[in-house]
């Protein structure tokens, strides 16, 4: 027990000293920022602090998407921890406003005002509709998406996806739209509504 | 002269309509059609034109103009000149891009403000702005020649190396990096086709066509302005106009493009 408890303890120092490492052995990831706080200006409502990483940010960078097996599992954890899930227990919203959201790749520019042409970009990225013929090839089909996640577990899954895409695969390109109070839970409903609801386009 | 000009605006406010928004199918049809315009009168040309008088024309409290400007190979030789840019000017002692280093020669040349100088380094349809046209100009005295930026001088490696890190450089609200959209082959967003940028396959014949017209916006645009308008789209603060961070990207992407023959003002989408 008590060397077990040794054990878990040294575990930690070494894991803790190896983020420590990672977090400060690229002197030129830090001078990148500083060179970025120099020569660049907010404008908007996009502020300097902007080009501040986070430590999902900062690992992604530095090992160019590829991050070590024992961080991810305990990054993703952490990220898993900031989704705020609807109190009401509905993930469900309205599709028909959702697919607005999805369509509009608008928002959070420094064209723009906070919380104004709120967009989630997801046609930039996925084909939802099959009728929907401009779409980006960044992520995968979510056509006929609810096939694929099916039930409550599936709008859970959903609903935390757009919220924090990073919880489910720590360096993906999509960004994390609840976390960065890009989308409102309102918003992430409907768009959930629109990726699930049997009515929907997507799964027409 | 006089009718080539023309021809030219006449093909311009045709391209205006044609660029309003199309469907997917429709998209490759409206390409053929303003190519064909396009074959008849380039607005590009247009642009070299304007440009050329522009380079000529007396300016600023010095009363002069450009023509003794130093782009690299000496003062007043064009030929060339934009095929070797980024590079490391010893009279500044800064790596300095095309723009950057236009602006220069309007505040030491002309006498003009740096500040007046920048002002609208971005213009639009109505109205394009100088640099617009003078980069234009200047860009067409390298066409069919190789590109070769060199990053033998210490400050241009530097510029080389800080480029490649900000090309990967994940921040912002959305985690965006210049790869997110740039860093594998074959994606779109979109319609819009992404190419690959940090591998010469992608980035050579991408960097050998700016700067270029854009026909979704009647314009003009300038490798500083497609720098600007991707960092908007990763929803980033502004980067300065200019600034060392904007030339240390275009030196990355410009060696990585080496090689390639230059061809620019290209035509886009
Ligand atoms: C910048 C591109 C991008 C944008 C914008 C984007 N996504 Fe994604 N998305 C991806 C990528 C890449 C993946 C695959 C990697 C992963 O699992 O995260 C993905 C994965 C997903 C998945 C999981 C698919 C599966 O494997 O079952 C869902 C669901 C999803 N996205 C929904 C959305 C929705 C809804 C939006 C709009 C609110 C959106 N995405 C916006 C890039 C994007
Ligand atoms: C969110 C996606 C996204 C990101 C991130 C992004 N771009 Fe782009 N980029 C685009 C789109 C969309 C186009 C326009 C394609 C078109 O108009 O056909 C484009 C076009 C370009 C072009 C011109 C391509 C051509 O065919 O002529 C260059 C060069 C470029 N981007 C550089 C960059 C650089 C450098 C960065 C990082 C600072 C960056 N981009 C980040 C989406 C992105």
């Amino acid at each position: 027990m008590k060397s077990k408890s040794v054990h878990l303890l040294l575990g930690g120092l070494a894991a803790a000293l190896l983020a420590a490492q990672l977090a400060y052995a690229d002197p030129t990831l830090l001078e990148v920022r500083a060179v970025m706080h120099r020569d660049f200006h907010a404008r908007g409502q996009a502020v300097m602090s902007r080009v501040d990483q986070d430590d999902v940010q900062y690992l992604c960078t530095i090992t160019r998407d590829k991050p070590p097996a024992h961080r991810v599992k305990e990054m993703e954890a952490a990220q898993l921890a900031m989704i705020r899930y609807p109190a009401d227990g509905n993930y469900i919203g309205d599709w028909k406003r959702g697919a607005k959201i999805a369509s509009s790749g608008k928002g959070m520019t420094w064209k723009e005002k906070p919380g104004q042409n709120r967009g989630g970009g997801c046609y930039n990225c996925h084909q939802l509709s099959p009728k929907q013929e401009s779409y980006g090839t960044i992520g995968p089909s979510l056509k006929h998406y609810a096939k694929v996640r099916p039930g409550i577990e599936g709008q859970k899954y959903v609903y935390g996806k757009i919220y924090d895409s990073k919880a489910f695969n720590l360096c993906t390109q999509m960004p994390r739209f609840g976390t960065s109070h890009s989308l409102t839970e309102q918003d992430i409903k409907d768009v959930t509504a629109y990726l699930l609801d049997p009515a929907s386009p997507v799964n027409q | 002269m006089l009718a080539l000009r023309t021809s030219a605006v006449l093909a311009a406010a045709a391209l205006a309509i044609a660029a309003a928004p199309v469907h997917a199918q429709d998209e490759k049809k409206e390409i053929e059609k303003y190519q064909k315009m396009l074959a008849e009168g380039s607005p590009v040309e247009l642009f070299e034109l304007e440009g050329a008088d522009l380079w000529k024309k007396k300016q600023g409290p010095k009363n002069e103009s450009l023509e003794k400007c130093d782009l690299g190979m000496g003062p007043g030789v064009l030929k060339g000149a934009y095929a070797h840019l980024p590079r490391y000017f010893a009279d500044t002692g800064r790596v300095m891009d095309l723009e950057s280093r236009l602006v220069h020669c309007m505040v030491t040349l002309q006498g003009r403000d740096y500040k007046e100088a920048t002002k609208r380094v971005f213009g639009n349809a109505d109205k394009p702005s100088e640099l617009e046209y003078l980069a234009a100009y200047v860009v067409g005295k390298s066409r069919g020649v190789k590109i070769a930026v060199s990053t033998r001088n210490p400050k241009a490696k530097a510029a080389y190396e800080l480029g490649r890190q900000l090309f990967h450089y994940r921040a912002g609200p959305w985690d965006f990096s210049c790869a997110s959209c740039h860093g594998v082959a074959g994606k779109r967003i979109r319609m819009q086709s992404l190419p690959l940028l940090d591998k010469p396959s992608g980035a050579r014949r991408t960097y050998a066509t700016w700067p270029a017209y854009r026909v979704s916006n009647s314009q003009m645009k300038t490798f500083q302005w497609r720098l600007n308008d991707c960092y908007r789209q990763m929803r980033f603060p502004e980067p300065t106009f200019g600034s060392d961070a904007t030339v240390a990207l275009t030196m990355f992407l410009a060696v990585t493009a080496n090689g390639e023959p230059y061809d620019g003002p290209g035509t886009k989408r």
